[in-house]
């Protein structure tokens, strides 16, 4: 630059700011970040459903805060919405750390359910009730993992896109739920009678079981992520696949090996909703949680313990939003845009966590 | 005619009908994906576009003094352009959140889609359907019925293709200038390397956000459209809130096309008629869900063999679902 003439310099004009990427982030500094996003989010949403509905700030928040910890019913249901969408998002994480975009985990635990409910439907009654339950365990694990690793079968030997494929894989296994349900309900009401009597046992409420599972599954994954050989593996193959080659880990068998372990733990989720609270299975038992546990997964930055956080977050979210469109009488509209907006923030604001924005410096540049 | 041949014709024609709005979807998501973003707000995007048009047509039939006292011409315009703009602004917070932000696409398009129901189910349940439900009679004013009964339009070549809304016609015109400005133009060219490899784009001196930003937004608009045509053509008008299923369709789509939005014309009428034979008793025995399942097998089917062939044209852009920052290698 040193040697470009006087009117030519004028001519290179620096951008008002330029964007970089940071080296590394104190961890206090990003939480602070984050913490801010969801402040602001929150102010947000309050003024949206000011403008929307006429509700005014305070009785947002009460409403709000009331729809999650209103009562004790709300707070077990409240952790177990929190414990179901950990595990369903425990489930993807170590596929997204690979950088395998799986985005079909509802299909996935919804086939994990289906399986279930067909033990419970054909072998109820038939067999002693434990060996029942271990076959439901069994048989809900293997369907999950078969619907998770045909796409990661494709993907590994012909490089099939793994998002479109799982994306489709989702339907399908909506459209089999409803094909097995009126294929089974005879009367043609479309719906299938709970079949309590063979539901897994319970621990002092319905909920306890299921958040028990859960925080072991939650530990399980961190250490295998964080510790084992296979954690390692799947994450260099999810930094560069070349370096991969290059050091001989056999990326096929990686992907397959991560998509059959995604797919067990979704399967185990449908177990936990259909086994477990259900007792039956519609199309709607996964009821969108699978595309949640996507942004539980990411906002955790793929670390389990930081995902119980999301979790409560959007399990939280769920809840007061479902509340303010009860209390104002919104059909579900409200919830729904409040959930979206808080969603952009806590997006929006990774963006200042791996980049920081540098302003142009007054004359310095020039010597 | 043999009776077989009426019903195949009664069936095309509602292929075409029911899916071609669809066509408007996959079109706009096409034209996303080329510039490697993957899209999956498509569905909350037809969602808030089939309510912009919607309310646009309530308030214009407000200020005009009833739908019939006004032109039906300006409440067309008015509402397409509504649809399209509302499109284009969902787009908008798409991009910012994955170009300039540099967010997880997946991520940004799932929001984007819960934003967009809750927004649509907002709108519309400020306004009643009499004041939009009227203006149906507009978008389906066919040729048929301009020119009336004669030995063409009679004819089973008037009840296939004359017989259409204009929106029909809209959408196979806006998939081949989609189609030619792809292929054959220095923008289309242009967009392709965006998508493909954003690095080299930018070194040949492409302006990469620039390209994101305008064919997100773009795509998001038509895809708009989709909403309010199907709602409109289809549905005569009542609203249904089964517009966001059928945006992921439209995602797949897209793949079932091999990205390609001329292929879609055809495309489109195959999923139309697969879901068609659906909802009807053409194939007795057949339970309706397996009929359902049909277009999502067919969409894995030719994503299986499109990469077992690993034939270059054919494949989804290279930079799919990543996003592009210059400083990165």
């Amino acid at each position: 630059m040193s040697d470009t003439t006087a009117p030519k310099k004028s001519e290179t004009r620096e951008p008002l700011f330029h964007i970089a990427k940071r080296e590394e982030i104190v961890w206090w500094k990003a939480w602070l970040i984050r913490a801010a996003a969801i402040i602001a989010s929150l102010a947000a949403c309050a003024a949206i459903s000011r403008f929307l509905g006429g509700i005014d700030p305070s009785s947002f928040f009460r409403s709000m805060l009331s729809g999650a910890f209103g009562t004790t019913r709300r707070i077990w249901k409240l952790f177990y919405e929190l414990a179901i969408l950990l595990c369903i998002s425990l489930a993807v994480t170590p596929a997204f750390k690979m950088r395998f975009w799986n985005i079909g985990a509802e299909g996935q635990a919804l086939i994990g359910g289906l399986a279930t409910a067909a033990c419970m439907y054909y072998f109820g009654g038939r067999i002693p009730t434990p060996l029942l339950f271990v076959v439901m365990i069994a048989a809900s694990i293997l369907a999950g993992m078969i619907w998770a690793v045909i796409p990661a079968v494709f993907k590994a030997f012909w490089n099939t896109n793994e998002t479109l494929f799982t994306l489709m894989m989702n339907y399908v296994a909506i459209q089999l739920v409803t094909f097995m349900i009126n294929f089974w309900v005879t009367s043609g009401s479309g719906t299938l009678p709970p079949m309590s009597e063979y539901a897994l046992p319970t621990i002092g409420n319905a909920w306890i079981l299921n958040i028990i599972v859960i925080s072991v599954l939650t530990v399980a994954v961190y250490i295998y992520l964080r510790f084992s050989k296979h954690g390692y593996e799947l994450s260099v193959v999810g930094e560069s696949e070349n370096t991969a080659l290059y050091v001989g880990i056999n990326v096929k068998k990686v992907i397959i090996r991560t998509m059959l372990l995604s797919g067990a733990l979704c399967g185990v989720t449908g177990l936990l909703l259909v086994g477990g609270t259900d007792h039956t299975i519609s199309a709607s038992t996964v009821g969108g949680r699978g595309f949640t546990a996507i942004m539980v997964s990411w906002l955790g930055r793929f670390n389990p313990i930081f995902m119980v956080l999301t979790s409560f977050l959007l399990a939280f979210l769920g809840a007061g939003a479902n509340q303010i469109s009860n209390d104002y009488k919104m059909n579900g509209s409200i919830s729904d845009i409040i959930t979206a907006v808080i969603l952009f923030f806590v997006i929006g604001c990774e963006f200042f966590i791996q980049y920081r924005i540098a302003f142009r410096k007054h004359g310095k540049e020039e010597k | 005619m043999s009776a077989f041949f009426t019903q195949l014709i009664s069936i095309l024609t509602r292929a075409i009908a029911s899916w071609m709005p669809f066509l408007y979807g996959s079109t706009g998501e096409t034209l996303t994906e080329k510039s490697g973003h993957l899209n999956l707000g498509i569905p909350g995007i037809m969602c808030v576009g089939a309510s912009s048009g919607c309310i646009a047509i309530a308030i214009y039939g407000n200020a005009a003094g009833g739908l019939d006292a006004g032109s039906p011409f300006l409440c067309l315009l008015l509402s397409l352009l509504a649809s399209f703009l509302g499109g284009v602004l969902m787009g908008l917070i798409y991009c910012f959140l994955t170009v300039t932000l540099r967010s997880n696409q997946n991520v940004t398009g799932l929001a984007l889609t819960t934003l967009g129901t809750g927004v649509s189910t907002y709108m519309i349940s400020k306004v009643q359907n009499a004041d939009f439900v009227p203006a149906n009679k507009f978008f389906t004013y066919s040729l048929r019925s301009a020119i009336g009964q004669n030995a063409v339009t009679d004819s089973w070549f008037g009840e296939l293709f004359l017989s259409h809304g204009f929106m029909i016609y809209l959408a196979v015109i806006i998939a081949l200038i989609a189609a030619w400005v792809l292929k054959k133009t220095r923008v289309g060219l242009n967009l392709r390397a965006v998508g493909e490899n954003p690095a080299t784009a930018d070194a040949a001196g492409v302006n990469v956000s620039r390209y994101k930003y305008l064919f997100t937004c773009l795509g998001s608009g038509i895809a708009a459209l989709g909403g309010l045509c199907y709602i409109m053509d289809n549905l005569n008008g009542n609203w249904e809130y089964s517009i966001a299923e059928i945006g992921w369709l439209s995602i797949a789509l897209v793949i079932f096309t091999l990205w390609r939005p001329n292929l879609g014309i055809l495309g489109s009428v195959v999923f139309g008629g697969l879901r068609i034979l659906g909802n009807s008793n053409f194939i007795r025995g057949v339970d309706k869900s397996v009929m359902q399942m049909l277009p999502y097998l067919v969409t894995i089917l030719v994503l299986v063999i499109v990469s077992m062939r690993n034939r270059k044209e054919n494949q989804p852009p290279a930079h799919l679902g990543q996003n592009y920052f210059r400083e990165e290698r």
